[in-house]
C-alpha cells in the first residue's frame, strides 16, 4: 500500500477552509444512528468524545483508570500555546506554524502543523467559555509566558496545573454529554484489540479490569487517543499505567506505526534517587524563564560539592559554567529541549555531575530572585540594598508563579530549592513518534483513527514545550469532529454493527487466549522484573544519545529480552478479578515489540535530528561544531512501518515530506 | 539509613468479601523511597513467594490525578500534608515502625479490593452539574472579551485544582463530600460564565450528592486539614449561601 497523505491542494492557509467547505457531513437524523467508539479520555479523546457527542453521534468512551478525569494529560504543568498576539510581540498563526517546524526540525507535515497554528487560537476561546480558569493580570485579561525554543510570549497558563485545567474542562464537557446520554462512559476497562470487518475498523476488544471480562463493542469508527509510548523506557514521566497497547494492536491491524525513535528527553527533571524509583518527575519547562543552568567550571569544585564540602551557593560566579548561555547565547536557558537535554548530557558525561550519580546539573534561581526582589522593594520605595529584604521579596514573587512546583520539589528531595539550586537531570518525557495518520486523522485502516500523543502527525522529531496540550485538544475539539464526519457520511445506511461475527469472535478468542496464558505460564519473574531490564537497554542504547553498535545490540537483547519473557514471567492470580499484574503483563508484551522497532528506526534513521541523536552524524567544523546534523537530501521523510509479524520483518514505507512555505535551514539557536 | 517495618494491611477479595487485617514485613526501605514504591518492594516479595500482591490505585505518581489514595495510619493520604499518598516519602517513618494502611472508607465508595474503592460516585454529581452548557465548537467570543478580576480567577483557580481524590470524605465522620462538591460550585460561580447556570447547577450537585449517601457537614474541618491540595472550606460557605439563595428563587 502507498502511503496517502491526502493533504488538500491549495495555499497552505486556505487548505483547512477549503476542505471544510467541501467535505461531505451528516445530517443531524442521521448522526443519531452512527456509533463512535473513543478510547482514551485525555485531551485528545475526553475533547473528542464531547464534541462527536454534541454533534449528535452516539459515542462509547473507554479509560482504564477509575475516571476520565485521571488521564494522564492532567499532569501537564507549563502551558499551552496558541497564536493570539495578545502581547503584541509579533506573533501570528504563520509565525506559531514556523517555529513549530523548525522547533520539530523540519521533520513534520507542513500542512497538518499550519493546521494545528490556524485553529490554536480557538482553542482559548474555547476553554474560558468552559469555565478554565487560566492566569490573569490585574487587568483581568490573560497572562502569557514564554516556552523554549520561541522569541515570543504565546503561552497560556494556569499556574503549574494548566493540564489539570484543560483536562478538568474537556471532563466537564463530557460529563455534560454523559448526563444527557450521548456518551457512554466505560471506566477501567482496557482495550485490548482492535476489530475489523470487511477491512473497515468496526469495534473493539476490552477487558473489565474489576471484574476480568471481556467484552465487544461495536461502531461505525474507532478513535484512538491513548497517549505516548514513554514507558517504553520503564522510567519516564508518564503515569505508571501509561502504555502503547492500544497503538500497537492497530499497528498489528494494518495501521502504520511512524517515527518510533522520535522520543523526547526532557532536560528538566528530577534526577534518579535509587533503584527502587518507579517513576520519574518533571520540574516544567517554564522554569527555565527564571531559573539558570549551570554546573561548576572546575573539577576540584563538582568533588567539594558532591562530597558536602562545598555549598552551590557559595560557589563564585566566575567558577561556574552556565553551559547553555555559553553555547547559545542567542536561546540561553531556553533552547528547545532536545538542544538542553544534549548539553545537560555532555557536561554529566564529561564527569561535571553535581550528585552523588554523576548526572544531574543544576537549575538555579538565585539571580532571578535578586531581580525580581530589586524589582519590587523599587516599586514599593523599599530600600533595595537591602539584601535580606530583596531575598525575601523576591522569593515571593517566585512562589507565585512556581508554588507548586517548588513544593513537589522539596517533598520529592527535602532540599529547599528557595534556597540551594535544584538539582535536574534529562528524563523520558514525551513521544513525537505514534501511529501514522493522514491530514484526515485516519490511520492506513479505514475508520480507524488516531489523535493527540498516540499520532505521529505535528511535531515532527521534537516537540516544543506547551505544544503537546495545544495539539490534543485541537485534535478533540476542531480537526477530528469535521473529518470523520467526511468518512462517516457514507455509513449512514449501514445500521448498526453486529459483535455476532466472526470478525469479534476471533478477536475476542486472540485476546482471551493471551490472557488465559499469562495466568498459567506460572515463571520465575515477575512483569516488572522485564519492564525494568527494557527500560535499561532502552536508555542506555537508545537513549540520548545513539550509535549503530548500541542500536545493534539494542535489537538483539530486547528480542532476546521478549522470548525469555514469553518463558519465564510470572503473573499472580486469575483472570475473572482485577488483577493488576494481568493488566501489566499484556502492556509490556507490546512494549517489548515496541521497543524493538524503535530501534530498528533509530538504527534506519542515519542523521540527527530533534531527539533523535546520531553520533555519527554531528556537525565537525564551523559555529555549529558538535551540534546535530541532518541529512535532508535523504532522510527528509517520515518512516512508517507495516507490521509482519517479527518487529525485525517490519516494512519501511517513506512518506517523503515537502516543505513549500518554509525553506530547510539548519536549526541555529546560536 | 534504611528501615524495616511492620505493615498492617486491609485485605479483601472483592466486594462482597468481608475483609480483615494482615500483617507483613518488609526490610531495607530507603527513606527516598516514596510510600508507593515501598509497597512495590512488598508486592515484588509478595509476587515472588507466590502470594498475592496487594492491590492499590495509582496512576501519575505526582500528586495530580487523584487516583491514589490510602488511609495510613488514620490519616488520608498519611501524616505529611500538602501532599498525596504517591507524594508521601518514608523518611517520614521511622526504623522498626509499624504502619496501618486501610482503604478510605464511606458508604458511597464501596471497597473493589484490598485498598482500591469505587469513587464514581464522585463523578455522577459532575455528571448532574459540574460543567458550563458551552457546545465545544470554538464559536465563542474572544477569550479576552470579558476581563475577569484577577483576585476572583485566582479563587476560581484554587477551587479548581482540587484532584477529586476523596480524601474529604476519608476524613470526614460523616462522610461528607461539601468540600469536593464546593470546590467546583465555587469554581463556576467566582466565574462569570458559570453564573447562568448556577441556581440548576447548585441545586443538581447537592441533591445527586445525597442521592449517592454522602453525609452531612457538620463543620469539623477535618477535610480542609487533610486535603492533599489544601481546598478551603470556604468554597463550603460560598456553596451554602450558592444553595440558599438557589433554594429562595427555586
Amino acid at each position: 500500500m502507498s502511503l496517502d497523505s491526502k493533504v488538500p491542494q491549495g495555499p497552505i492557509k486556505d487548505k483547512w477552509t477549503d476542505y471544510k467547505n467541501h467535505i461531505d457531513l451528516v445530517n443531524p437524523a442521521n448522526k443519531r444512528n452512527i456509533d463512535v467508539i473513543v478510547v482514551g479520555t485525555g485531551l485528545a479523546g475526553g475533547s473528542a468524545a464531547a464534541t462527536l457527542a454534541e454533534l449528535g453521534y452516539n459515542v462509547k468512551a473507554f479509560c482504564f483508570q477509575d475516571s476520565p478525569r485521571r488521564a494522564h494529560s492532567i499532569a501537564a504543568q507549563g502551558g499551552i500555546n496558541a497564536a493570539k498576539n495578545y502581547q503584541g510581540d509579533g506573533d501570528s498563526t504563520y509565525r506559531l506554524f514556523y517555529d513549530t517546524v523548525k522547533g520539530g526540525d523540519y521533520r513534520s507535515r507542513e500542512a497538518n502543523v499550519y493546521r494545528l497554528a490556524e485553529v490554536s487560537a480557538n482553542i482559548i476561546d474555547q476553554c474560558v467559555a468552559q469555565g478554565v480558569p487560566f492566569a490573569r493580570e490585574y487587568g483581568g485579561l490573560l497572562d502569557n509566558r514564554s516556552f523554549g525554543g520561541v522569541l515570543v510570549s504565546r503561552t497560556f497558563y494556569a499556574a503549574g496545573q494548566t493540564g489539570q485545567q484543560l483536562l478538568l474542562g474537556a471532563y466537564s464537557a463530557m460529563n455534560r454529554q454523559i448526563g444527557r446520554g450521548k456518551i457512554k462512559m466505560y471506566n477501567r476497562h482496557e482495550m485490548l484489540d482492535v476489530v475489523k470487518v470487511d477491512g473497515k475498523a468496526r469495534g473493539i476488544i476490552t477487558r473489565n479490569l474489576i471484574t476480568g471480562e471481556v467484552e465487544r463493542h461495536s461502531a461505525h469508527a474507532v478513535v484512538l487517543g491513548t497517549g505516548g509510548y514513554g514507558n517504553v523506557f520503564f522510567l519516564s514521566t508518564n503515569a505508571m499505567g501509561s502504555n502503547v497497547t492500544a497503538g500497537w494492536k492497530a499497528h498489528k491491524k494494518g495501521a502504520y506505526f511512524a517515527n518510533p525513535c522520535y522520543t523526547q528527553i526532557h532536560p528538566t527533571c528530577i534526577p534518579v534517587s535509587g533503584d527502587h524509583q518507579s517513576k520519574l518527575t518533571l520540574m516544567s519547562e517554564s522554569l527555565r524563564n527564571d531559573g539558570r543552568i549551570w554546573v561548576p567550571k572546575h573539577m576540584k569544585d563538582v568533588e567539594a560539592i558532591k562530597s558536602g564540602a562545598l555549598k552551590p551557593r557559595e560557589l563564585a560566579e566566575d567558577d561556574r559554567d552556565y553551559y547553555l548561555e555559553r553555547r547559545y547565547p542567542a536561546f540561553g536557558n531556553l533552547v528547545p529541549r532536545d538542544v538542553a537535554s544534549r548539553a545537560a548530557k555532555e557536561r554529566c558525561d564529561a564527569g561535571f555531575g553535581v550528585n552523588a550519580t554523576g548526572e544531574a546539573v543544576f537549575l538555579d534561581f538565585a539571580s532571578a530572585i535578586q531581580r525580581y526582589g530589586k524589582e519590587t522593594a523599587h516599586v514599593k520605595g523599599l530600600d533595595e540594598n537591602d539584601a535580606a529584604l530583596v531575598k525575601k521579596l523576591g522569593q515571593e514573587v517566585i512562589k507565585n508563579k512556581y508554588g507548586n512546583l517548588f513544593q513537589m520539589y522539596e517533598k520529592i528531595v527535602d532540599q529547599d530549592p528557595y534556597n540551594t539550586p535544584m538539582m535536574i537531570y534529562p528524563a523520558v518525557h514525551y513521544t513525537m513518534g505514534g501511529v501514522w495518520v493522514d491530514y484526515n486523522l485516519m490511520t492506513t485502516v479505514p475508520g480507524l483513527y488516531c489523535i493527540g500523543e498516540a499520532n505521529f502527525s505535528d511535531h515532527g522529531a521534537n516537540r516544543l514545550g506547551a505544544s503537546a496540550l495545544m495539539q490534543g485538544l485541537a485534535d478533540g475539539y476542531f480537526v477530528l469532529p469535521y473529518t470523520i464526519g467526511d468518512y462517516l457520511s457514507h455509513d449512514i445506511r449501514t445500521g448498526p454493527i453486529s459483535t455476532d461475527s466472526k470478525e469479534f469472535e476471533e478477536a475476542e478468542n486472540d485476546v482471551r487466549k493471551q490472557l488465559e496464558f499469562f495466568v498459567t505460564n506460572k515463571g520465575s519473574h515477575s512483569v516488572d522484573y522485564f519492564h525494568k531490564k527494557l527500560g535499561k537497554i532502552m536508555w542506555n542504547k537508545v537513549g540520548m544519545s545513539r550509535n549503530v553498535k548500541g542500536l545493534t545490540e539494542a535489537i538483539a537483547e530486547i528480542k532476546a529480552l521478549r522470548e525469555e519473557f514469553w518463558k519465564e514471567v510470572k503473573v499472580p492470580g486469575t483472570n475473572e478479578e482485577y488483577n493488576e499484574e494481568l493488566a501489566k503483563a499484556g502492556r509490556v508484551a507490546d512494549f517489548l515489540e515496541l521497543g524493538e522497532l524503535f530501534a530498528k528506526d533509530a538504527l534506519n534513521r542515519e542523521e540527527s535530528c530533534g531527539g533523535h541523536f546520531r553520533e555519527d552524524a554531528v556537525e565537525l567544523d564551523g559555529e555549529q561544531k558538535g551540534e546535530a546534523k541532518r541529512n535532508d537530501e535523504d532522510f527528509a521523510y517520515v518512516s512508517a512501518w507495516e507490521y509482519k509479524g517479527e518487529p525485525s520483518d517490519a516494512v519501511l514505507h517513506k512518506e517523503e515530506l515537502e516543505f513549500k512555505d518554509i525553506e530547510l535551514k539548519q536549526r541555529s539557536y546560536k | 539509613m534504611d528501615m524495616n517495618l511492620t505493615l498492617k494491611i486491609w485485605r479483601q477479595k472483592n466486594a462482597s468479601d468481608k475483609g480483615s487485617m494482615v500483617d507483613y514485613k518488609v526490610s531495607d526501605i530507603s527513606p527516598d523511597m516514596s510510600f508507593l514504591e515501598m509497597l512495590d518492594v512488598l508486592n515484588e516479595q509478595l509476587i515472588n513467594n507466590d502470594e498475592e500482591p496487594v492491590a492499590f490505585d495509582h496512576d501519575c505518581r505526582e500528586g495530580i490525578c487523584g487516583m491514589c489514595s490510602l488511609y495510613i495510619n488514620g490519616e488520608a493520604h498519611g501524616p505529611d500534608r500538602g501532599v498525596t499518598t504517591c507524594q508521601l516519602h518514608m523518611r517520614m517513618f521511622k526504623d522498626g515502625d509499624t504502619i496501618t494502611i486501610e482503604p478510605f472508607r464511606a458508604t458511597a465508595f464501596p471497597v473493589v479490593k484490598d485498598l482500591i474503592v469505587d469513587r464514581s460516585s464522585f463523578d455522577r454529581i459532575q455528571h448532574a452539574g459540574g460543567f458550563i452548557s458551552v457546545n465545544t465548537s470554538g464559536n465563542t467570543i474572544d477569550a479576552n472579551a470579558t476581563p475577569i478580576n484577577k483576585e476572583d480567577a485566582d479563587d476560581a483557580f484554587s477551587a479548581a485544582t482540587c484532584i477529586g481524590c476523596g480524601a474529604c470524605v476519608a476524613s470526614c465522620k460523616n462522610s461528607s463530600a461539601m468540600l469536593f462538591v464546593g470546590a467546583k460550585v465555587s469554581q463556576f460561580a467566582l466565574l462569570p460564565q458559570g453564573k447562568i447556570e448556577a441556581t440548576d447547577r447548585v441545586l443538581n450537585m447537592v441533591k445527586q450528592m445525597d442521592d449517592e449517601g454522602f453525609g452531612n457537614c457538620t463543620n469539623t474541618g477535618a477535610c480542609e486539614v487533610e486535603c492533599p491540595k489544601g481546598i478551603s472550606l470556604e468554597n463550603i460557605a460560598r456553596m451554602n449561601r450558592e444553595y440558599l439563595a438557589a433554594s429562595l428563587k427555586g
